[in-house]
């Protein structure tokens, strides 16, 4: 079993600032846009995003958090039943662009669900994924449109985004698991 | 809390303090699905839940196939007199029969108290009670618990008086053993033919004095009276009980500044409660009912939910 740190503070930092560039420079601007977290470590980065968009916009945009557990594809098959926590969004997503932001985007299951949950709370404009870690391995056909960086795993590795204000740890992102 | 076992909810007396935590806990996630636009997770898509009543029931048969529905369960209702059930087919056996139709669940009310354990006992589905005699009530326990905890901020520490029938109530018993074991202490009130004997042992204190309940408790729960069951004469007239033990404005004057004013329903009005109080600024009735649907989704969700075969990591 081995650790390897692959991002710094520092670079999730720079990392979550481009994203939000990239968001404003696509959707050329804050207009109509609103962020969506999905719970836990996705809706701590898309409280950072948002605050990026603050610092360069001078406004947040509408921010929700989403729990996608009622959602899952798996919830008849897996051993125990995963807490359910609460979805929050209290904005009409109608028409909107909404930023779905996730910590790592990994077989794309997590995000299916995600997309079922929102397409419940209304009809968005369109929708557009960010997420800090794309590890590949794919079992849908989903891609993310903004990446904080792509990382190349085996699938039995394990990449753990530790976020200050969800872990008490300094942010960092590790992988562990077995060399290649 | 790590792991979820339970299959069956037949009385809150086999829940664990974690176990009744984590049925309130998620039952919060559970109610913003109700106030929204879409009232409908997938959750139980696939999954059947039977309501079998043997007993007349408004509130909580809408509140469990409003719960199973809105997480995508298909429901069927049957009641007993509009089946089988009335020609004389016992309870064991119909429920048989149902399970034969592959239903994932059978949530049961009887008149006598044990019904919903013989049927566990004998089935393979998951077994709800939803009310069985004098015995139990658990959901209603349940939503009570939640709605005092969503109010109140806590259970631990807070004195909660439940008033009147207490002989006759199920709802009782359940609440009793629900709020002890969260640390609330439990106080029944009544005239003293409605108060069973032993009920100490169930960790209640016993006080025929209703002003000084009403001082002391944080949280006020006058029971219904079971018209239907005082053909033994437990009181001289509805008319005297109403004017000794129906809560209304006047007695409430010395009552806590935030005391809450619960009732499961259905309340005969003026009798233990004045109208005055049931719609007042204190009363939470409507509160209970909006919180049983989340309540009741939770159980469903938390029982019918993993089914601890197999192994899938993500």
């Amino acid at each position: 079993m081995t650790t390897n740190k692959i991002m710094s503070k520092e670079d999730v930092r720079r990392a979550l600032m481009r994203i939000a560039h990239e968001i404003l420079e696509k959707n050329k601007g804050a207009d109509n846009l609103c962020i969506v977290g999905i719970r836990t470590r996705g809706m701590a980065l898309a409280e950072r995003v948002n605050e990026y968009i603050k610092q360069i916009e001078g406004e947040p945009v509408p921010f929700g958090v989403l729990d996608i557990t009622l959602y899952r594809d798996d919830l008849t098959t897996i051993d125990t039943q995963p807490i359910v926590r609460e979805t929050l969004i209290k904005f009409d997503i109608s028409g909107k662009k909404v930023i779905l932001i996730d910590d790592v985007l990994f077989t794309g299951r997590t995000i299916r669900s995600a997309l079922d949950a929102l397409i419940d709370f209304g009809r968005p404009a369109d929708i557009q994924l960010a997420v800090l870690i794309d590890r590949g391995h794919r079992e849908l056909p989903i891609r993310a449109d903004y990446v904080g960086k792509n990382i190349p795993t085996s699938v039995d590795q394990n990449v753990k985004v530790i976020l200050e204000e969800v872990d008490k740890q300094e942010d960092q992102v590790v992988i562990k698991g077995r060399e290649e | 809390m790590s792991e979820w076992t339970k299959r069956n909810l037949l009385d809150l007396q086999k829940f664990s303090k974690e176990e009744i935590e984590m049925v309130l806990e998620t039952a919060k996630s559970f109610k913003e699905v109700s106030a929204r636009d879409v009232k409908k997770v997938p959750a139980l898509r696939g999954k059947t839940v039977v309501m079998l009543f043997f007993e007349p029931s408004t509130r909580t048969r809408a509140s469990f196939e409003l719960a199973a529905k809105r997480l995508s369960a298909d429901t069927i209702n049957i009641a007993a007199s509009s089946s089988s059930l009335s020609k004389g087919e016992s309870a064991l056996d119909t429920a048989r029969n149902i399970e034969a139709m592959n239903v994932d669940a059978i949530v049961v009310r009887h008149s006598s108290s044990g019904v919903p354990q013989i049927l566990s006992d004998n089935l393979n589905v998951s077994v709800i009670n939803a009310g069985d005699g004098c015995r139990a009530h658990p959901t209603q326990a349940l939503l009570d618990m939640f709605t005092i905890q969503e109010k109140l901020g806590k259970i631990k520490g807070l004195k909660v008086a439940i008033i009147g029938d207490i002989r006759h109530s199920r709802v009782a018993r359940s609440n009793i053993w629900g709020l002890i074991k969260l640390g609330a202490e439990v106080t029944v009130c009544g005239p003293s033919t409605l108060i069973p004997y032993g009920i100490e042992h169930l960790g209640a204190k016993v006080n025929y004095n209703l002003h000084e309940v009403i001082e002391q408790s944080d949280v006020l729960m006058p029971l219904r009276i079971q018209l239907e069951r005082q053909q033994e004469k437990f009181l001289p007239s509805i008319r005297e009980y109403a004017k000794q033990f129906g809560i209304d404005k006047e007695k409430l004057k010395n009552a806590k500044k935030n005391v809450v004013i619960m009732h499961p329903g259905p309340t005969n009005r003026g009798v233990e409660l004045s109208a005055e109080v049931a719609d007042g600024e204190y009363s939470v009735i409507l509160n209970q009912v909006t919180n049983g649907v989340a309540v009741r989704m939770a159980i469903l969700y938390l029982l019918l939910g993993a089914k601890g075969k197999s192994k899938v990591v993500k």
